[in-house]
């Protein structure tokens, strides 16, 4: 009886995250249909948006993941000065609110940008970032670093003694252990990047250059907003979800489910070089592409930063809270349902994404308001919503490890008889720091770039930073709204960096 | 024990009459007019010192958000007033049955006669393209779409001053309006989902001028004592918007409703609105209008549909845009 407890208690977190993902999933899309009345259905133009939602998402992530690759293997195998703050670099394209990343972009890509200043100047014709590619370009700056993030961590997962074995035996590195490596890791990636790319809204209008680049998404926004035909925007909820899932049924066909094995966490010692050329070149051409528009957005923003109205900084601070109350949210829901491991977690590494942002915000709103002021909850519902958010990176950044650890180190626990909390406390978590780290930082940057929920419920003295960025701009305080941008931007990385240090100290070893 | 209780009646008393005495109004709008920039603040202050009440602006996201957040909620909707639809959205406000007559009779000082029985107009404007001083101007949407010209504009599903061009175009053209449309495809750089992405892309010189209002450079003027901005009059005339606020039946504050209609339209609150909102105030106040108004283009043609119209014409209209611009 106490025993059946123990494990009704011990299964509990995972349980409760598996809800609180479906029903901010499902259970969102449920309530806006339940409100529909009977609309138009989908129209020849909404499948017009279907197309360019699968085909820029997946020439975004063929592209990210091809850049991505050689960037990872570069940063796997050399050790050089700002080694580390480049792998924190990586993490800020995509912690970015969208408008500060497109802004960025077009001072270096745009018509009156770095780039075709220097094209003019030499004499070549101007080159226009306004449509598919534009779109893909932009797709590429912001999910490139994740992409390079989650393959490294294929890299390390890499224990040292292979390595020794592979030069041992003269082997390639290459052959032996990197492509079964990228095999198990590759479509994972591919994976995320397309489901971010498939819920993208913004940037694909603004950059797209007009409704030919009409993604599943702004076809839920004109369906809400414009056309306030919940029928329509649940049934295009349900595509967007089936496409997520489908090719989350694809990229699980294709990968093999073995690993590494384990190590004895020796420093990994490499024998194979390679080209140096070749690593400084991929790294040269990451580091450049994401880094120039990073110094576009510094530049336009330093000047406003001095001279931003004080509700910045409380926004700042709601922020900084609100992103930190997520992150530990999402980092405990992660860690419980790695634990729990199985198909829980590959739904759960997908649904969020897959997940109409809009359609999310709608649903909760319909489901709070007949009880409670959407106003007054509206901070924890965006932590809520934020942390389930982050969670499929979160949990695909943690589950390998905790499967690795259980694996490799569940018999010897169960014979010590830990179990449950002791279990996390000395055998998960010192295996798993390194991602738990990553997890917990991207979750509380991308918490702090957020603009969801908080949009609808929002009321006075509760904005976000992002919101009021998207405020002042919408006031033509365009100035304060690029300092805010600085801000948001380097309290983000400052987070991300804190975290991901935290769990990578003495990591090494 | 009995003592806390008692101590928690009179302190549930307090709050009651507490509350009794301030009556709370609340006024949805979009966000920049409660932002501090916006002119909620001033509103508030202004108001608060008549009415004996507590005015509270809640922020539902942009315009094109504003109807559909009021369709979201319903009749059970807290929101006494309804600030900030525009002429373009009236049609589709009217029929959710949700509002009552303003019961107003101001005389306004709009280029048109104004008549309706549920909005009444606070603010208005003209939409036009904001271009940069000493470059040519253009002189008209034919002239635009036969030149290289490079403009911003915004989507019509997800913006007002979008679907206000859709409207312009609309308006002057009618069954030309295609073709005017395709015409003008490739002038535009690319379509934002709001104002203030296709402003901020204009002001980092992402093209020749921007789809904004004639007092766009009004804010750079008086604000920013910039005057490199300027607008462009057009031949056919400048579709105007004009920003309208109504009372919901459903109000538990009828009387302080009625009251705060007839505060928007006298020059207490229309002398906040040009320079916080950076629009025309529907009343021009005693004072008259702030220094650099009286620089800003004064179209000589007013368009607008009226809103009937304006519905009727939009799905066929989107319709035209969508497919001349998907080309």
């Amino acid at each position: 009886m106490a025993r059946g407890l123990v494990a009704v208690i011990n299964r509990l977190p995972a349980w409760l995250a598996m809800a609180l993902v479906l029903g901010l999933t499902f259970g969102t899309l449920a309530a806006v249909a339940a409100r529909a009345e009977l609309g138009r259905g989908v129209s020849s133009a909404d499948w017009a948006a279907v197309r360019f939602t699968i085909t820029q998402a997946i020439a975004s992530a063929l592209i990210s993941v091809a850049l991505a690759v050689p960037a990872a293997r570069a940063l796997a195998r050399r050790s050089f000065r700002g080694r580390r703050a480049l792998i924190t670099l990586m993490g800020a394209p995509f912690l970015l609110p969208v408008i500060v990343a497109v802004l960025g972009l077009l001072a270096v890509f745009g018509r009156g940008g770095v780039l075709n200043g220097a094209l003019a100047a030499l004499g070549f014709p101007q080159i226009s970032i306004y449509g598919f590619w534009g779109v893909v370009l932009a797709h590429v700056f912001f999910n490139l670093p994740l992409a390079v993030r989650l393959i490294l961590q294929g890299w390390q997962a890499i224990p040292a003694e292979r390595f020794r074995l592979t030069a041992s035996l003269n082997g390639s590195v290459f052959r032996l252990l990197e492509v079964p490596m990228l095999a198990r890791v590759v479509p994972g990636a591919l994976l995320v990047v397309f489901l971010i790319c498939l819920t993208s809204f913004a940037v694909a209008l603004t950059l797209g250059g007009g409704p030919r680049a009409t993604t599943v998404e702004l076809a839920i926004y004109q369906a809400i907003q414009f056309d306030f035909d919940l029928g329509r925007a649940a049934l295009l909820a349900c595509i967007q979800f089936a496409l997520g899932l489908s090719a989350a049924f694809v990229a699980w066909q294709v990968t093999p489910s073995q690993g590494m094995g384990r190590g004895l966490d020796r420093i990994v010692q490499r024998w194979d070089k390679g080209s140096v050329g070749f690593d400084a070149l991929a790294l040269t051409f990451a580091t450049v592409f994401l880094a120039l528009p990073l110094l576009m957005v510094l530049l336009r923003g330093a000047p406003g930063l001095f001279d931003m109205p004080n509700a910045v900084w409380a926004a700042a601070g709601r922020s900084v809270i609100v992103a930190v109350a997520s992150a530990v949210l999402c980092v405990a829901l992660a860690l419980a349902l790695a634990m729990r491991g199985g198909v829980a977690v590959s739904v759960v590494g997908v649904l969020p994404l897959a997940a109409s942002g809009l359609v999310m915000g709608t649903g909760l709103f319909v489901l709070v308001y007949p009880f409670v002021s959407p106003r007054s909850v509206a901070l924890p519902v965006t932590v809520l919503v934020n942390a389930a958010l982050a969670l499929p990176f979160a949990v695909r950044a943690i589950a390998p490890a905790v499967a690795d650890a259980k694996r490799d180190y569940g018999r010897l626990s169960a014979s010590l008889g830990l179990r449950g909390w002791d279990l996390l406390r000395i055998v998960v978590i010192p295996r798993a720091r390194r991602p738990l780290g990553f997890a917990a930082g991207l979750a509380a940057a991308l918490s702090m770039g957020d603009l969801g929920v908080i949009t609808l419920f929002a009321g006075d003295a509760q904005e976000t930073l992002p919101l009021t960025m998207y405020r002042l701009m919408g006031s033509y305080q365009m100035e304060a709204a690029a300092g805010a941008g600085l801000l948001l931007l380097a309290l983000s990385l400052a987070l991300f960096w804190l975290c991901d240090q935290g769990g990578r100290r003495d990591a090494d070893t | 024990m009995k003592t806390t209780y008692s101590i928690g009646v009179a302190a549930a008393l307090c709050a009651t009459s507490a509350l009794a005495e301030t009556p709370v109004l609340n006024v949805m709008t979009y966000d920049s007019f409660v932002s501090d920039w916006g002119p909620g603040p001033a509103v508030e202050a202004a108001f608060e010192e008549v009415c004996g009440c507590d005015l509270v602006f809640t922020g539902a996201g942009d315009g094109a958000a504003l109807l559909a957040r009021l369709q979201l909620e319903g009749k059970g909707t807290e929101a006494d007033i309804v600030l900030g639809l525009d002429t373009n959205l009236t049609a589709a406000a009217r029929e959710t049955g949700l509002f009552a007559p303003h019961g107003v009779s101001a005389d306004l000082d709009l280029p048109i006669a104004w008549d309706d029985p549920e909005f009444l107009p606070f603010d208005w404007g003209y939409f036009a393209f904001v271009g940069n001083a000493g470059e040519d101007a253009v002189t008209s949407l034919r002239a635009l779409a036969e030149s290289d010209t490079k403009i911003l504009i915004q989507d019509p599903r997800s913006s007002t001053p979008g679907l206000g061009l859709l409207m312009w175009v609309k308006a002057a053209y009618g069954d030309d309006a295609a073709g005017v449309w395709a015409d003008l495809a490739d002038n535009i750089v690319t379509v934002t989902p709001g104002w203030s992405e296709a402003y901020g892309l204009f002001l980092e010189g992402e093209a020749d001028a921007v789809l904004s209002y004639t007092t766009s450079p009004a804010y750079h003027l008086i604000a920013e004592e910039d005057d490199s901005k300027v607008t462009w009059a057009f031949d056919e005339g400048h579709y105007m918007q004009v920003e309208v606020a109504g009372k919901l039946a459903g109000t538990d504050q009828s009387e302080l409703a009625d009251q705060f209609l007839a505060f928007m339209v006298s020059d207490g609150f229309q002398s906040i609105i040009p320079t916080t909102n950076w629009m025309y105030p529907a009343k021009v106040p005693a004072d008259g209008l702030p220094d650099g108004f009286d620089t800003l283009v004064t179209p000589e043609t007013a368009l607008l549909l009226s809103a009937d119209d304006a519905a009727a014409a939009r799905d066929a209209a989107l319709e035209e845009w969508r497919a001349a611009l998907s080309q």
